[in-house]
């Protein structure tokens, strides 16, 4: 279900990689969860990703959910981000056998999900092979 | 607290139940329970259920079993832990008797899948992952696994068919289940050229989506003691958590909360991995096997695909696992299953396994799994003789 209020509430994290970062021990929280998991005093302190990682590890979906036919074949990766926090997302620009563990990544804003033909379509973060 | 026995066990077969709805399949396993129990009454019903309002339109199933299993008064709630919802259950059951709230408790799992379509069960399955950072991105339960799989493949130099193992004796077993949803042989050669859902998972790694309902009664152990009959006595009963999300966790190779519930449980039976003579395990998929084992002490890291290389998980190896089929044979209703294994572990301790029954079986655990390993629930059974 992709709706409109969610979205909204996700944009920065979504467009923008914006995470948080603790205030006392430093670590960087992504996605934000305003405790923090290392040291779970209160961070709430906005901190922007700079969207380079590299894969942890990946699977090409052929049976999608509801909501995602039209996108499969597609293919998902764990990146674990420069500065140190793991996420989910789908890859781009780049064919399934053409990925490897380890392979350097960076963010882009893509369409990631539509509500049928009429709906809403959500964009957020996927990525693209990173050169060098 | 009191020490808690199984003294009633029922299931209903595991499949696609066209002519059954969530209520005739309950009614099935608890009457069957209850007949073999030897009670009337009950003084509380815990329903296990994960997804009977998504699929089927309807929730409020604590209410609703009771009614129509003539139990209409009692004390009765639905409980939900994604795919861990039975034994979640089970554990409630489990306090209230421990506790001495309640004397005769009724457990029911059940889930009700095959009325929708393949996305749409897909897509509510999902629901136990992260709904925003995991499902939002196009992942599916069988992709988080994937993910999973990859990893353990990298790190550890496995191959593909080295997983194999955990199928072929899954279904070798589940052929001797009335019960189970499959029964089919299946080869390394099948292994190889099953339907790839999410790469490396094939079709043959991955539990089917199902309907069915098992059910347990519990009793104070008190009560069955001295009766002639094997007491079935919980020995253990513990529930771990840890992030819902993968990404969140410090490694994912490690299911840290299978791991914790595993320990507290080995802490409270007073015993340890080496005195468990069979182990039902959350096979949903391949890799799920593999990472039980090791959690629970079975296998040491990056040994769990070994253990089953070497033999060691079929009914006559080191530790017995899917000895009715397991989630892959048997099936996966998800809200059924933590009471199915506990059913399962039941027929074993009381000798009524048949062909697949494990040899003085005495000690049995079963562990079952919320989402990719965010609820961890362990049950230690122990026969007394
Ligand atoms: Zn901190």
């Amino acid at each position: 279900m992709s709706l409109p209020s969610k979205n909204w509430r996700l944009r920065n994290q979504r467009y923008r990689l914006v995470g948080e970062i603790c205030e006392k021990c430093g670590a960087a929280i992504f996605p934000p969860r305003d405790v923090c998991p290392e040291c779970e005093a209160p961070a709430q302190t906005p901190y922007v990703f700079s969207g380079r990682g590299e894969v942890y590890s990946y699977s090409t979906v052929y049976h999608p959910p509801a909501g995602f036919e039209k996108y499969a074949p597609y293919t998902v990766a764990l990146v674990r981000l420069e500065e140190g926090p793991m996420l989910t997302a789908q890859l781009t620009d780049v064919a399934p056998e053409e990925v490897h563990i380890g392979m350097p990544v960076e963010m882009v804003t893509r369409q990631i999900q539509t509500d049928g033909d009429e709906g809403v379509i959500a964009y957020g973060y996927k990525f693209r092979p990173r050169m060098g | 607290m009191r020490d808690v026995a199984i003294i009633g066990i029922g299931q209903t077969k595991v499949g696609e139940h066209w002519e059954k709805d969530l209520r005739h399949l309950s009614l099935e396993a608890l009457q069957a329970a209850m007949r073999d129990a030897g009670v009337e009454h009950v003084d509380a019903l815990y329903v296990g259920n994960m997804l009977s309002g998504e699929l089927t339109g309807q929730e409020h199933l604590g209410a609703l079993v009771a009614d129509f299993a003539g139990l209409r008064g009692v004390e009765a709630v639905k409980v939900e832990a994604a795919c861990g919802s039975g034994a979640a259950a089970l554990r409630l059951g489990y306090v209230a008797v421990a506790g001495g709230l309640a004397d005769v408790v009724l457990v029911v799992g059940v889930e009700k899948m095959t009325d929708a379509t393949g996305p749409e069960a897909t897509a509510a399955l999902a629901m136990a992952a992260d709904a925003d950072h995991e499902v939002a991105h196009g992942l599916t339960f069988v992709a988080l696994n994937a993910l999973l799989m990859r990893r353990y493949m990298y790190e550890y130099g496995y191959k593909k068919e080295d997983f194999a193992p955990f199928t072929i004796n899954a279904h070798a077993n589940g052929m001797n289940n009335p019960y189970a949803m499959f029964h089919m042989k299946v080869t390394p050669e099948a292994y190889a050229r099953a339907r790839m859902i999410a790469d490396p998972i094939n079709l043959l790694d991955s539990s089917p989506v199902a309907d069915g309902a098992a059910a347990v009664v519990l009793a104070p152990a008190d009560w069955v003691r001295g009766s002639g009959k094997p007491v079935i006595r919980i020995a253990a009963s513990a529930v771990a958590t840890d992030t819902v999300a993968i990404h969140d966790r410090r490694d994912p190779l490690v299911l840290e909360a299978a791991a914790l519930s595993a320990w507290r449980a080995y802490q409270q039976a007073d015993i340890g991995p080496e005195e468990v003579d069979l182990f039902e395990l959350h096979d949903a998929f391949s890799i799920m096997a593999a990472l039980s084992l090791e959690a629970a002490g079975f296998a040491r890291r990056g040994e769990g695909v070994r253990l089953a290389l070497d033999g060691e998980i079929t009914p006559q190896g080191r530790i017995p696992v899917a000895t009715m089929g397991g989630l892959k044979a048997r099936g996966h209703p998800v809200g059924a299953t933590g009471v199915y294994q506990v059913v399962e572990v039941v027929q074993q301790l009381r000798g009524e396994a048949g062909a697949n029954q494990v040899p003085d079986a005495r000690v049995g655990m079963a562990q079952n799994i919320g989402g990719s390993g965010a609820t961890v629930i362990t049950h230690i059974l122990i026969r007394d003789c």
